[in-house]
């Protein structure tokens, strides 16, 4: 899950970064009392989640509070990636000696976070390591021996950076680090880093993305930035029937079933599990249809889980008929989906025979799956079928 | 209420006390609870029955599982 | 021949008397895998299935040779009984649980590597080498197992674990079969990724062709091409690629936690023209898959 600016630098303030003297405004108004009390010119920025701010016209610059507040008015009414600000960060504008670039990410093939450091920052970070290598620094620190110092040194001194900016761009370098393993971030960044005109550093921009699974283990934090628990920060705010989707899953423990996305389509999907979902999601499409869902089930959910899931997808308007289908199973039962799916359907007074276009789950317990499909009526297939054909028979059904 | 599994349990198991007990403890799935002297079958988890048999197992094939969908 | 397992691997499983763990100690069982063991805490002196528990992995590693554990905990305690086995001298450790935190992870894989241990997973169904053993979820019931796993001489490896047991089973339907085929895990960080197994397919010599499954994001794609270009492999290698409509939706999360695109590197498009420019064929339907090896084998 993705931090917004503000958010990220409320973080960094924590744990001793210097940052510019700054405030949230949700109206032109708090916009313009925000920079009379910073006084002198300021900088103003959407706060969006999604990058391209500078682009699209969600930074603008103000030498008074009249200037702010109009500049606030603009940037609240601009979409950016199809998203409304939260609010705007207004922040005092220094004069600006030299941009670095800070980071810490995982690095999947060292299996280890990375610094990455670079004394040209302020611009896109991978045009800098494709042109100017010598001028960024990749620096692994291992996971299980404490973070110390010396590795933030050596990652700002590998792009030459000596003398007495060595120092704080360390401090502030060991802070980033710190703070990217103590909130299991994904990614820690400040960018651009500034060294002012009067020689301090101060971070101007960051980015942080906080690990998806570490939602309940940061609670404390999460609280401390007023983060609610249904703010899923995804690309864009999920819908009511995404929302009813992790609701399904979080309510049982046994197995996945949720992780609903929502499509236009008119074709249910019950599909699974993680690599199924792609491949048949990926299927349905080539075969012309048009899926009214995403969705995963997988592990061994327990039949009300997936009878949830069912009268979830049947209760979205439009969708009339469901493809049940899945790649060959292992720890997954057919009759145990089986089973959920049928009572779903009937749940949603439904008949089962009518309403699924196709049960393709084949693999273990599948005997036993097919016993309880015949008994209801339930067009099904085997492992002969693949899912490709699977997809292309449920997407002809859909025609009529 | 349950669509698929239907689970019996005879008066000479519910004589047996710590039979009993050992049903409640071994179902994966909690289809067994006491009520007082009595064992019985809880209607919302019925249908999670995962077969595994170890109630038939316990019980020396007295429990039945019924399978109301054969 | 297969590789890292075989019919005289012994293993334990932590976490044995979990709903799944109890399920898949049968299933193991039935399909002729030795487990000679279970740890859960507490439960010492109890047995599933025949299977006797200790609440220690040292009580068995301190006995007997133990080739391998399965960890089947939940994500809370994973990290800790990944530790334990490690420490206990395990050196092949299959992670069945699902969303351990990736630091935790990338804790453990270090550790393992210090120790010389191979971890396979997170959030993965292991290990099945057809006929002679498997190591986790992997198939299911026995009989189950038996159809979708054929003995043969592809080597399986894959990202998602039903999308393993979905292409071992066009590949057995086939009648190619399967060396070995591992699931190995759908998170972002992994203990073994493919160009860490390859070099084991490529010492085995049963072993004539790879099969792999991928999806967007992470680098695994990227190395895998990396090592087919380095190291002249005599193995001719297939991959399907799942997640192509994912490429149109940046920063939306499908699937496995590891297929959040980060970089336009990440994308099913870029993978497919790097595994390719590796020649590594790319293809379009599973049902492609068998064909398209049998030709490159020759």
């Amino acid at each position: 899950m993705r931090f917004y600016e503000h958010e990220a630098k409320q973080v960094l303030q924590k744990h001793g970064v210097p940052l510019p003297k700054r405030s949230v405004a949700t109206t032109p108004e708090e916009a313009e009392t925000a920079a009379a009390e910073i006084g002198g010119p300021v900088v103003l920025k959407s706060q969006v989640l999604s990058g391209g701010r500078m682009k699209a016209g969600g930074v603008k610059f103000a030498d008074t509070p009249a200037e702010a507040k109009d500049a606030a008015a603009a940037i609240l009414e601009i979409e950016i990636s199809g998203q409304k600000p939260m609010g705007v960060l207004v922040e005092e504008r220094r004069a600006i000696a030299q941009e670095y670039y800070a980071a810490v990410t995982w690095d999947a093939r060292a299996k280890k976070p990375v610094i990455i450091f670079s004394d040209m920052g302020g611009i896109d970070i991978e045009e800098v390591a494709e042109q100017h290598p010598d001028h960024l620094s990749r620096t692994n620190f291992s996971n299980l021996r404490p973070f110390s110092d010396y590795i933030a040194k050596v990652a700002v001194s590998k792009t030459g950076v000596t003398g007495n900016h060595l120092g704080p761009l360390t401090r502030i370098v060991t802070a980033l680090a710190r703070v990217f393993v103590q909130y299991d971030l994904t990614l820690a960044e400040i960018n651009p880093l500034a060294r002012l005109e009067d020689g301090t550093f101060i971070a101007l921009d960051s980015h942080m993305d906080m690990e998806e699974e570490a939602r309940t283990s940061q609670r404390a934090l999460l609280r401390e930035l007023g983060i609610p628990d249904e703010d899923t920060r995804l690309a864009r705010p999920p819908t009511p029937f995404e929302v009813a989707g992790a609701q399904v899953d979080a309510a049982d423990t046994r197995g996945v079933a949720g992780r609903v996305v929502e499509f236009d389509g008119n074709m249910g999907l019950v599909i699974g599990a993680g690599g199924g979902s792609l491949t048949l999601f990926d299927a349905v499409r080539a075969a012309g249809g048009k899926p009214a869902n995403y969705c995963e089930i997988g592990g061994n959910p327990s039949v009300a889980k997936a009878a949830a899931l069912t009268k979830l997808v049947l209760s979205k308007p439009g969708v009339e008929k469901i493809a049940v289908m899945m790649n060959v199973v292992s720890n997954t039962r057919a009759d145990i989906m089986a089973r959920g799916i049928i009572k779903g359907c009937i749940e949603a007074g439904r008949d089962p025979g009518e309403t699924i276009a196709i049960f393709r789950i084949p693999g273990s317990w599948e005997d036993e799956g097919f016993k309880i499909l015949r008994k209801y009526g339930v067009d099904f297939v085997d492992r002969s079928v693949s899912m490709h054909e699977a997809a292309a028979r449920a997407v002809a059904k859909m025609g009529a | 209420m349950a669509m698929f599994i239907r689970v019996d349990i005879p008066e000479d198991v519910q004589a047996e006390e710590p039979l009993r007990k050992q049903l409640v403890e071994v179902c994966p799935v909690d289809i067994f609870a006491l009520d007082g002297e009595r064992v019985v079958t809880v209607e919302a988890n019925l249908d999670e029955c995962t077969l595994c048999d170890l109630c038939i197992e316990a019980s020396g094939s007295r429990v039945k599982v019924v399978k109301l969908y054969e | 021949m297969s590789i890292l397992i075989d019919e005289n691997s012994t293993f334990i499983i932590q976490g044995i008397t979990g709903r799944e763990a109890v399920t898949m100690t049968r299933e193991l069982l039935n399909y002729g895998s030795k487990v000679v063991g279970g740890v859960t805490p507490g439960r010492k002196g109890r047995d599933v299935h025949g299977v006797p528990v200790e609440d220690t992995v040292r009580a068995f590693t301190e006995r007997m040779e133990v080739t391998g554990a399965i960890v089947a905990v939940p994500p809370a305690f994973a990290a800790d009984a990944v530790m334990e086995a490690i420490e206990g001298g395990i050196k092949l450790i299959v992670i069945v649980t699902e969303r351990i935190p990736r630091k935790q992870v990338a804790e453990f894989i270090e550790y393992a590597g210090q120790e010389g241990a191979r971890i396979i997973g997170p959030n993965c169904l292991g290990l099945i080498s057809p006929g002679k053993s498997k190591m986790g979820g992997i198939g299911g019931a026995a009989d189950a197992t038996q159809r979708a796993f054929k003995p043969g001489s592809i080597g399986v490896m894959s990202r998602s674990g039903g999308m393993t047991v979905e292409i071992s089973n066009a590949l057995s339907e086939a009648g190619l079969g399967i060396s070995t085929a591992a699931s190995i895990g759908g998170d972002a960080i992994i203990g073994s990724n493919y160009a860490e197994l390859m070099p084991l397919f490529e010492a085995d010599p049963e072993t004539k062709g790879i099969a792999i499954y991928s999806e967007p994001g992470g680098p695994s794609e990227a190395m895998l091409a990396e090592y087919m270009t380095a190291s002249k492999s005599r193995l001719p290698v297939v991959a399907f690629m799942a997640g192509r409509f994912m490429d149109a939706m940046p920063g939306m999360r499908f699937g496995h936690a590891g297929t959040i695109v980060e970089g336009r590197a990440d994308t099913t498009a870029e993978k497919i023209a790097r595994m390719e420019a590796a020649g590594i064929s790319v293809a379009e339907r599973i049902e492609d898959i068998p064909a398209i090896l049998k030709q490159r084998i020759g």
